[in-house]
């Protein structure tokens, strides 16, 4: 018997083979950055968002240690030196600010005693 | 009746078809990826978990305060270190035993990771200075190269840097970015030989789907010096982790497994080999990921070393699983410690505990050897005799005789932290 010939076959055989190929694409979606983690409310905080969420979410400024002005500082400059984020100096200077006040040193003592880490 | 095909040619043919059209069926209906979505393409999405699976952590530790619990694509329960690039963290429970399943793997990018592969284009491209450039499907991996498998730890270089003091700047990682599994895959050195280096081969760099969110962040990218690639038999090219395809942010459809060295080089979504005839000089290889280049790659507490160089092979660590810091036990009751050690490729020779702060140690009983790259499995039966605090301390020696200091090293980068790990429990 010639299976060659039958379109049935051909028919089963072509949808089988095409849904196959459809089961080996991936699509994985993140999901939103966690409301959790969200920066203090303040001066600056709409500039910080604005700037830094391009690349990141904003976990990765409240789960830091508490740093001194220096250290914020220069942690903004690797971002517009190194990472080449586009913010202009009078701006950074503002979020490095921002950082300062709102997750240096002064503001430990704060996350301490809230004790939920933000 | 035709003659052109056999009864057995019929039968053969038939089971191949049969073959076709059930894997057809089911790629669509028993993949699991595809509960509930209304395509026949392989969407893989988890739903918000529900509020109470939100709570914030509650946990002994300080360090994780406030972190949530997050279910990812293929992920279980993890803890939320960042939500984008992601970095999530594996609880310690999953450290009682030597094999971490891939749901619960920790995940780290560093840049976007990819949110469409789609498996039947996919090529891995060898390029650069060989005789052969290839492109390899996933077929090739699977049919051309003879497989192989080795269980080995991946461990983020940053884990645990969540506890150095003074505090550095980094992934603040308690001590979840790391796990251990058996990967499947072909040889790097095979790959290599079917290509062919040409002479002057110095190094070879390795780089995944992920992509850098702006032109100017650099692409990561990661390197391995000729001598190691095409000499050393077990860096792998894996395309399973414990028998199943690697989920997408552990590296699906293949990754890299460089075993005894940080995760660092375990290059995930891996889609490009290039053969370099001069040393790669990459922001990911020459800027970051650089320790002091003294024995103990460590440095004064705030200061800044005088000479760097990458991140290598990893240090001896071990880790108490279970109970938890903080637990409360019953005097004169024996308890189970379990936990797991590990180090960069000699092997463990034996763990001890000490219940009073160092002064004397006591052999830990060892689990099954999966090699010289795997976790090992510990346990140690203790009784609190009297009411009180008891400071519980595990200490592993590596078979070289390497063995973990009291005291914990310090870097800027927050790099390498190996030291004996505690759990403070009250006995009442």
């Amino acid at each position: 018997m010639n299976y060659w010939n039958r379109p049935l076959f051909w028919l089963i055989a072509i949808v089988g083979l095409a849904a196959s190929a459809f089961s080996q694409q991936k699509i994985i979606q993140l999901p939103q950055d966690n409301p959790m983690s969200q920066i203090k409310p303040g001066p600056g905080e709409e500039m910080v968002r604005k700037n830094c969420s391009v690349c990141h979410s904003t976990d990765y400024i409240v789960r830091q240690p508490r740093m001194d002005a220096s250290r914020w500082a220069a942690e903004v400059t690797k971002m517009t030196d190194v990472f080449g984020a586009r913010i202009n100096t009078s701006d950074a200077k503002t979020i490095a600010d921002y950082l300062a006040k709102n997750y240096g040193p002064a503001a430990e003592a704060e996350k301490r005693k809230s004790g939920n880490g933000n | 009746m035709d003659s052109k095909f056999s009864a057995l040619d019929r039968r053969e043919f038939l089971q191949g078809f049969g073959n076709v059209a059930a894997a057809s069926l089911a790629g669509i209906f028993g993949n699991p990826l595809l509960a509930g979505s209304k395509t026949a393409r392989a969407v893989v999405y988890q739903d918000p978990l529900p509020a109470a699976s939100q709570a914030l952590l509650s946990s002994g530790n300080p360090l994780l305060a406030g972190r949530p619990s997050v279910r990812y694509p293929e992920k279980t329960d993890l803890i939320l270190l960042t939500s984008r690039p992601p970095q999530l963290e594996t609880p310690m429970k999953y450290f009682e035993r030597a094999i971490t399943p891939n749901e619960a793997f920790y995940v780290r990018y560093h840049i976007p990771p990819p949110s469409q592969i789609d498996l039947s284009s996919w090529r891995l491209k060898v390029d650069g200075l060989v005789e052969r450039p290839l492109e390899l499907s996933q077929e090739d991996l699977r049919r051309k190269f003879t497989p192989a498998t080795i269980v080995a730890v991946n461990q983020c270089s940053g884990n645990s840097r969540g506890f150095f003091s003074p505090r550095v700047f980094g992934g603040q990682w308690a001590n979840g970015a790391m796990g251990n599994a058996a990967w499947t895959g072909v040889r790097l050195r095979d790959v290599l030989s079917m290509a062919g280096l040409k002479p002057g081969a110095l190094e070879i760099t390795f780089n995944g789907l992920d992509k850098p969110p702006l032109p100017t962040v650099p692409d990561f990218v990661k390197s391995l010096g000729v001598a190691r690639a095409t000499e050393d038999p077990d860096v792998l090219i894996a395309y399973q982790m414990n028998g199943r395809p690697l989920p997408v942010l552990n590296g699906y459809p293949a990754r890299l497994i460089v075993p005894g060295w940080y995760g660092t080089y375990w290059v995930k979504n891996l889609e490009q080999i290039t053969v370099l005839d001069h040393e790669f000089d990459g922001f990911w290889m020459r800027k970051a990921y650089l320790i002091p280049d003294t024995p103990c790659g460590c440095v004064e507490p705030g200061t800044t070393p005088a000479r760097t160089v990458p991140i290598n092979r990893m240090r001896v660590r071990s880790f108490i699983a279970s109970p938890q810091d903080g637990t409360a036990l019953r005097a004169g009751r024996t308890v189970t410690l379990k936990g797991i050690a590990f180090d960069g490729g000699s092997g463990i020779r034996d763990v001890s505990l000490s219940a009073d702060r160092g002064a004397n140690w006591q052999p830990a009983q060892l689990g099954s050897d999966l090699g010289n790259y795997s976790f090992r499995e510990w346990s140690f039966r203790w009784t609190p005799q009297q009411p009180g605090e008891y400071r519980l301390m595990a200490r592993a020696t590596n078979r070289a005789g390497d063995s973990q200091a009291a005291e914990p090293i310090w870097n800027p980068a927050g790099y390498l932290r190996s030291s004996i790990e505690y759990i403070d429990i009250r006995a009442e």
